[in-house]
């Protein structure tokens, strides 16, 4: 088993010291990952203050049943993390791949599932702020509400696609034979990511489409 | 002006000063009080152990939990006592009297304008009765700008689609300066105007000539006119020398033709100039932006008729004379 | 064979993953950037110096106190302590061989650049007149250039919030041996609640600016009245980063005056645990406070109660921290160097800004001092008075390390003097001119106010005079100063033990700690 990258780099003192460094790294990003969506939390519970009947009249033109199966394809996407985790510690290299190509594969049907939900939202015209043109009566300010909608689950699309990204990246290194129980890091930090993601849109799916 | 006030707050024309005057005394006194103690001991100190030799020893002291305890405790005690009686006054300040005189505030890029509960009066200068409680109900039309009245100690910001209000109760005939603290654009600073704090019957008086400065009787439409184009800060768009500014100079823009947006050309007369003070975003100019905020309600018939007459004395006939 | 010849060529420079080289390489991007806002803040000075606006147009000037405000907060203050002299010294001072992410770490520094071109883009293209504060609805309505400046500022907080995590990950885990918390030099203690504050504060800030610009990419209208949205709500997520950034910018100071103090005086520092725990505590609270700003905003008077409390509470440990400094002068070896120089002066300048907090903190006597210039003298005797001072401070006392050599001490006295007499004349006048009723950005303003600015505008060319004359001899010290000693001021701390510069690893073997870090030789030994 050859390896391209020494595993130990050159400022540390020991493996173990390597790994909780970027262990703890990876936490502390995530912690600024939930910051940065906690802003959004607060503009949506300021402007559902503001506009409560606007919620609960918008929210009837999402679609729970798509909502539903994104948050069990999510769920589903983060088993098969954990298993490709596990896997890597394991060092049983072919499981690890299948799992991070079904996490993909979940991940895609995410984005695509989201893409006929925006689709048709575009069609209606329940869009943001100034280009909001729909015909149906909604009580209050509902280009506010769905300006939330995009904004949220757009910047969450966002890092389902930095997702896809980087679990390719580990993917290909995966093929290369590069992870085993002495070295698995990058799998496991990865992992931790995409648990984020999945624990956002777990938010995300209750507010939006289930605010009654 | 120097001599007027203390040195360090404006002069003091109203009853809400003292809601702030007692506390930043109090606060300034304790201040200078902990400043001259902190100065004065690191200077001992710096002098009494100054280095002497380069092998001079120190003392291993590092720390005294009775002391530590005590700078902050005393302290603590202090800004507590800041703190409640800040709050106290600033709730003093919040809530106006109920019998107040409510004035209609409107605060536009880059003007003031007080609206008053007397039919057609509307000002750009607030005058105010001595001795009475005055409570302004404040909006933007435009962003955000800020009521400020350095000698009564009021700040309240104004915002668009939302009123808010201050209240003050001049002490002191005279006149005080307005100023905008919100930063607003490019006439931020020129948003100015004054409160003209006038004795009981004067005002009114002037209440009852229906808002005319005394001694304004008998004036020309076109200084009145004149007059309006200074107070509602025309100015700050359109020059009357020619330079062409945010929107279109009047020098000689009375009586030529205009091309528009729309791509029509329109002449330039009474009725075309009056709409575009009501409802300046029906017909703008070619080549200017369309930014120029309504007057419906800041001007009234009179007073839109003497800014016509000020155009046509500075239009295209007498330009060309 | 120090850091600065171990390679050579400009490449080694750009690729480098040395935490001294990236540390000196965002010291020069810091300092380039605080010399262009510096011009600007002389031109705004220049213009008031007669109170008609004469000197330039009235947009001109908004565009020039603008840009000297963002310059100022998003490229040089709020990166230079810890991007320049922390990533310098953290590694050197807990003992390790670098950051424990060198990779990021130059990541980091590049992030830099690119939102500094968005600014550049902004200066030459369009520029900016919304003040640095970004109010809305007046910067989703401006024809200037809002949306590059914005995103360079969101890109600007992904290289801060970078920075914090590599910092606090390297302070937790990269420790050398025996360098318990309780030994750790004051600097790191101040640089890790700095980092805490960049990573935990910066993505809401990151967020308020996508949104801004969003609202005016697309018309979102989040902070548009006319279809609902609420432009105050805008000014509550911009100071939930921006008052936590205060102590981003001020944090570092403390922890630089920690390190002058002892070092310059012989001296351990006086109640190490209070001042390690007060930087704790005012990195928390300080996230509690963010209403002050608006007290006249039009929130509700509960809130402006809740945050009066609590900005009082913050001012407690600032206290006990001057009061510390104070105490450990007592019965110490006091050197009047240059280090030492601004040491003092901050703690006369810093003591005038945080006094004048409490004037601004009770919220009635706020409601007459908001935005006048009472305000701008006050932040900026905290952030010139206590940041910048000890950031020269600072630059002087590890001057030596980082370049090996000694720059002239009578230059750097006079240095000192010119700024501390330019800066008071600069700012202390805008107090008296402040609480007398001048509001702040104005571009021309009554008579009555001359006479202040005119001192101010004299002393801002003094303070120039003083900042560039210590740019000057420093720069002359590179190629003419004496040959630094190894450790010239005698410090205990580990930066002191590596060579002078030091190499291209730091140590030639792991350092192994036994003391605290300002057990020095001079104190006499306890007779308890």
């Amino acid at each position: 088993m050859s390896r391209r990258y020494p595993p130990l780099a050159h400022h540390f003192l020991s493996l173990g010291q390597q790994y909780s460094a970027a262990k703890l790294g990876m936490w502390l990003f995530l912690a600024q990952e939930v910051l940065f969506f906690s802003g959004l939390f607060m503009a949506y519970a300021a402007f559902r203050y503001f506009y409560p009947e606007t919620f609960l009249a918008a929210h009837e033109h999402l679609n729970v049943t798509l909502g539903a199966t994104n948050t069990i394809v999510l769920l589903t996407s983060s088993l098969t993390m954990a298993l490709a985790v596990r896997a890597a510690q394991l060092g049983q290299n072919k499981q690890l791949l299948i799992n991070l190509a079904l996490t993909f594969l979940f991940a895609t049907t995410f984005l695509v599932i989201k893409y006929f939900e925006y689709s048709h939202k575009i069609h209606l015209g329940l869009l943001p702020g100034k280009f909001y043109s729909a015909h149906e009566h909604i009580p209050g300010q509902p280009a506010l509400f769905f300006g939330l909608y995009f904004v949220m689950t757009g910047l969450h699309g966002l890092h389902v696609l930095v997702g896809m990204g980087v679990i390719a990246w580990i993917f290909i290194r995966g093929l290369n034979r590069e992870f085993g129980p002495e070295y698995n890091t990058p799998v496991e930090i990865v992992g931790l990511y995409w648990h984020l993601v999945d624990v956002i849109w777990i938010f995300l799916f209750p507010l939006l489409y289930l605010v009654k | 002006m120097l001599g007027l006030g203390s040195f360090w707050l404006p002069v003091d024309a109203s009853s809400t000063t003292q809601y702030v005057d007692h506390l930043f005394n109090f606060i300034f006194l304790l201040c200078t009080l902990f400043f001259i103690l902190i100065v004065f001991v690191t200077v001992l100190f710096a002098f009494k152990y100054r280095r002497k030799s380069a092998s001079q020893r120190t003392s291993p002291i590092s720390g005294n939990h009775k002391l530590e305890l005590i700078w902050s405790v005393i302290p603590g005690v202090l800004l507590v006592i800041i703190f409640a009686w800040g709050f106290r006054d600033y709730m003093s300040l919040r809530v106006p009297p109920r019998d107040a005189l409510e004035i209609r505030v409107t605060g536009v890029k880059w003007a003031w304008s007080f609206t008053y509960p007397v039919d057609g009066i509307v000002t750009t200068d607030l005058v105010v009765p001595e001795g009475r409680p005055v409570k302004l109900i404040m909006v933007s039309q435009d962003v955000l700008h800020s009521f400020f009245v350095p000698a009564f100690r009021i700040k309240q910001d104004v915002v668009p689609h939302r009123y808010s209000v201050v209240w003050f109760e001049a002490t002191k005939t005279g006149n005080y300066n307005i100023f905008c603290t919100e930063y607003c654009g490019t006439g931020h600073s020129q948003m100015l105007s004054q409160v003209k704090v006038l004795s009981g019957s004067d005002y009114q008086d002037w209440i009852d000539r229906g808002g005319e400065e005394a001694g304004s009787a008998g004036r020309s439409s076109v200084d009145v006119g004149k007059h309006l184009y200074k107070k509602q800060a025309c100015y700050t768009c359109h020059s009357i020398d020619g330079t062409s500014g945010v929107g279109p100079t009047f020098q000689g823009l009375y009586g030529s033709k205009e091309k528009l947006e729309s791509g029509d050309e329109i002449l330039v007369d009474d009725n075309f100039i009056r709409k575009s003070i009501i409802d300046p975003g029906a017909d703008v100019t070619e080549g200017f932006p369309p930014v120029m905020p309504t007057y419906k309600g800041r001007l009234n018939d009179k007073q839109i008729t003497a800014l016509i007459d000020y155009l046509k004395s500075i239009g295209t006939d007498k330009v060309k004379n | 064979m120090n850091y600065l010849t171990a390679k050579k060529g400009f490449k080694s420079w750009l690729f480098t993953l040395d935490h001294k080289r990236i540390g000196l390489m965002y010291l020069v991007a810091v300092l380039s950037f605080f010399f262009l806002g510096g011009v600007f803040a002389l031109l705004v000075r220049a213009e008031l110096w007669t109170p008609a606006g004469d000197m330039f147009t009235a947009d001109m000037y908004n565009k020039f106190f603008t840009l000297h405000g963002a310059i100022m907060v998003f490229l040089f203050i709020i990166p230079s302590v810890p991007a320049s002299l922390g990533n310098f010294l953290i590694p050197l001072m807990i003992g390790a061989k670098d950051v424990a992410f060198p990779r990021l770490n130059l990541l980091s520094w590049y992030i830099y650049v690119l939102g500094a071109l968005f600014f550049f883009y902004t200066l030459l293209f369009g520029s900016l007149d919304t003040g640095w504060t970004f109010y809305t609805p007046y910067s989703s309505q401006t024809g200037t250039s809002v949306i590059s400046a914005t995103l360079g500022a969101f890109i600007l907080g992904f290289s801060s919030i970078l920075t914090g995590v590599n910092f606090i990950v390297t302070i937790h885990k990269m420790r050398a041996p025996g360098l318990t918390w309780g030994r750790l030099p004051l600097l790191i203690w101040a640089l890790y609640a700095t980092a805490v504050i960049q990573v935990l504060a910066t993505p809401v800030l990151a967020i308020t600016l996508l949104l801004l610009v969003v609202e005016r990419a697309f018309g979102i209208g989040f902070f548009d009245s006319t279809i609902g949205g609420d432009p105050v709500l805008f000014q509550h997520f911009f100071w939930f980063y921006s008052h936590p950034a205060v102590y981003i910018m001020i944090l570092p100071g403390f922890g630089i005056i920690s390190e002058l103090i002892t070092v310059h005086a012989r001296k351990r520092i006086f109640g190490y645990n209070a001042i390690a725990a007060s930087s704790v505590a005012i990195a928390v609270i300080g996230f509690l406070v963010w209403g002050h700003h608006m007290f006249v905003s039009g929130q509700s008077s509960f809130a402006s109660m809740v945050f009066s409390f609590l900005t009082f509470a913050v001012a407690v440990p600032t206290a006990i921290k001057v009061f510390s400094w104070v105490a450990t002068l007592y019965r110490g070896s006091i050197a009047f160097t240059a280090p030492m120089l601004y040491a003092l002066a901050f703690i006369f300048l810093f003591s005038i800004g945080g006094l004048t907090g409490i004037f601004l903190g009770a919220i009635a006597v706020d409601v007459h001092l908001h935005d006048t210039y009472f305000v701008v003298a006050h932040f900026h005797y905290v952030m010139m008075g206590g940041t910048v001072i000890a950031f020269i401070g600072g630059i002087h006392h590890w001057w030596p390390k980082l370049f090996g050599r000694m720059y002239n001490e009578g230059w750097a006295r006079l240095g000192c003097f010119l700024i501390f007499i330019g800066f008071n004349l600069t700012f202390f006048s805008q107090f008296v001119m402040g609480s007398r009723g001048m509001p702040r950005r104005y571009h021309s303003y009554v008579p009555e106010y001359a006479i202040w600015h005119q001192l101010s505008t004299i002393g801002s060319l003094v303070l120039g005079l003083g900042l560039v004359l210590t740019l000057v001899y420093l720069l002359h010290s590179l190629f003419w100063g004496k040959r630094a000693p190894h450790n010239p001021w005698g410090g205990e701390s580990l930066e002191w033990q590596a060579a002078t510069p030091p190499i291209e690893f730091n140590f030639t073997k792991q350092p192994v700690v036994t003391s605290g870090p300002y057990d020095f030789p001079e104190i006499e030994q306890d007779r308890s």
